[in-house]
């Protein structure tokens, strides 16, 4: 069976700020197309930073970075929408593809599709201040996706909204995912939310962080209804929970 | 009542008096000097905007420039103002006087700018980086509209200081080419005429606060615009 390019790797990457010391590594990930993957770990372990080396943001002081996706490829979605405020919800979801040269007109038809594919059909005009905190979360998702990127990266994106909203973007993103199967990174301070999003949870440790452990997800995506009451998931997160705990320093 | 002399503090009858019976002469110097101010704040953000955008855009421009903004700033005009006078020349102490009013108008728009160019969001501006956004492309959609309300906030504030500026410009000058409020004020000063000096002050005050007003709603105008609500 021939054996499938990652999508992007950390090969022991190690990333140090000139007076703040290492912030990370060293550190391996491998990331297979279509894949999703997890990361967990406590505050200040290096998850950002992880991310941004995935995305080609950032240079290891140490180790190699391997990226595939071409320009235009990749997209982040971070925990804050991060959505320019005088544009309208269309254009900043077109904002992209007009960076990335294609015409207004073109680019204004396919953020229109972008949004009604996160059900926000209605707000095309509305601006960034006039959404609330799920929508414009929404907005960035659809802005991420507009590119069809092959690498989706997500840093603590649902971290500012209520439970319900979290779950039903979660669903939401799983389904997107389903239709272009992008590769994803989501970073998570939730380990349930990690166990239900990822096929594979990493678990990292304190800062500098490092791997602690890794857990693989045996079930379908998208999930099936009432999946947060079953034995698997209940394990796994249990699992990830104590590793975590353990990464942190406290008492399993 | 208080037997103070008029001519040290004249009634506020007698300054009422004064504005209604000099009101066209004195309406015409209070568009005279808005009209030096105006011309001055143009000019100031003009210069102050260009040499902003250098600034933002080059690291050995900003080391340059900053100490030489800085100490246009707190250089007081008043020393310079002489030296404005003669280069513009005794028939002309309107251009001294605008460019006098330029200067002190000047900082807060440079300052608004360059902080307004640096403003950004950080996690928009890597969104820009991804998506290999071009220099022009960073300036125009990202850093120049991020800027624009502390652009927009930099004019208020030079509106103010531009009307003081032309005000002390024309004073010392010392000459009535320009016609504006300041030569009205030495003018009536100088014939111990107190109420009329008090009428124009007065009307300087109203004027400026008038140009207060319209520049704080034209800020509220363009935040709302910027801001979608």
């Amino acid at each position: 069976m021939a054996q499938s390019e990652p999508v992007a790797a950390l090969e022991a990457v190690e990333v140090d700020y000139p007076g703040r010391g290492r912030a990370l590594g060293p550190f391996d990930l491998a990331l297979a197309p279509g894949e999703i993957v997890a990361l967990v770990g406590p505050s200040g372990c290096g998850k950002s930073t992880a991310l941004r080396l995935l995305a080609g943001l950032e240079s290891p002081t140490r180790g190699v970075v391997r990226r595939t996706p071409r320009r235009g490829e990749t997209a982040v979605v971070f925990q804050a929408p991060t959505l320019a405020p005088w544009m309208s919800a269309q254009a900043n979801v077109a904002l992209p593809l007009e960076l990335a040269g294609v015409a207004a007109g073109v680019a204004r038809d396919q953020a229109r599709d972008a949004l009604a594919r996160v059900g926000l059909a209605q707000a095309t005009d509305a601006r960034p201040a006039q959404l609330s905190g799920g929508m414009a979360m929404r907005a960035s998702l659809a802005r991420a996706l507009v590119t069809r990127p092959r690498l989706l990266l997500l840093d603590e994106p649902f971290a500012a909204l209520d439970e319900i909203t979290r779950r039903a973007l979660a669903d939401d993103l799983l389904a997107i995912w389903d239709e272009a199967r992008p590769a994803i990174v989501f970073v998570t301070h939730n380990v349930e939310e990690a166990v239900y999003m990822a096929g594979r949870v990493v678990v990292m440790s304190a800062g500098p962080g490092r791997s602690a452990g890794e857990t693989t997800i045996a079930a379908p995506v998208p999930r099936p209804a009432a999946f947060r009451t079953t034995p698997a998931f209940r394990d796994a997160a249990e699992t990830i929970s104590a590793r975590l705990a353990q990464a942190m320093g406290a008492r399993a | 009542m208080l037997h103070t002399p008029e001519y040290l503090l004249p009634t506020p009858s007698a300054v009422a008096a004064a504005l209604v019976e000099n009101a066209g002469p004195l309406t015409a110097s209070a568009g005279r000097t808005l009209v030096m101010a105006l011309e001055a704040l143009v000019a100031a953000a003009a210069f102050a905007g260009l040499l902003a955008l250098g600034v933002s855009l080059s690291r050995t421009l900003d080391r340059a420039i900053r100490p030489l903004a800085v100490g246009l700033q707190v250089t007081p005009v008043v020393a310079i103002a002489p030296l404005f006078v003669i280069w513009s020349g005794v028939d002309h102490p309107e251009r001294a006087i605008v460019a006098l009013a330029a200067i002190v108008a000047f900082f807060p728009i440079f300052s608004g700018a360059v902080r307004g160019l640096g403003s950004p969001d950080p996690d928009l501006a890597r969104l820009f980086q991804l998506y290999e956004a071009t220099p022009a492309q960073t300036l125009l959609r990202l850093r120049l509209p991020s800027a624009l309300p502390f652009i927009v906030e930099g004019a208020k504030v030079a509106s103010g200081l531009a009307i003081i500026g032309a005000v002390v410009a024309e004073f010392v000058a010392g000459s009535g080419g320009a016609q504006g409020l300041a030569w009205r004020i030495l003018e009536a000063g100088n014939r111990l005429q107190t109420a009329k000096m008090f009428a124009a002050i007065l009307a300087l005050a109203l004027m400026a606060a008038g140009v207060h007003v319209a520049f704080q709603a034209l800020e509220r105008r363009a935040l709302v615009w910027w801001r979608g609500r």
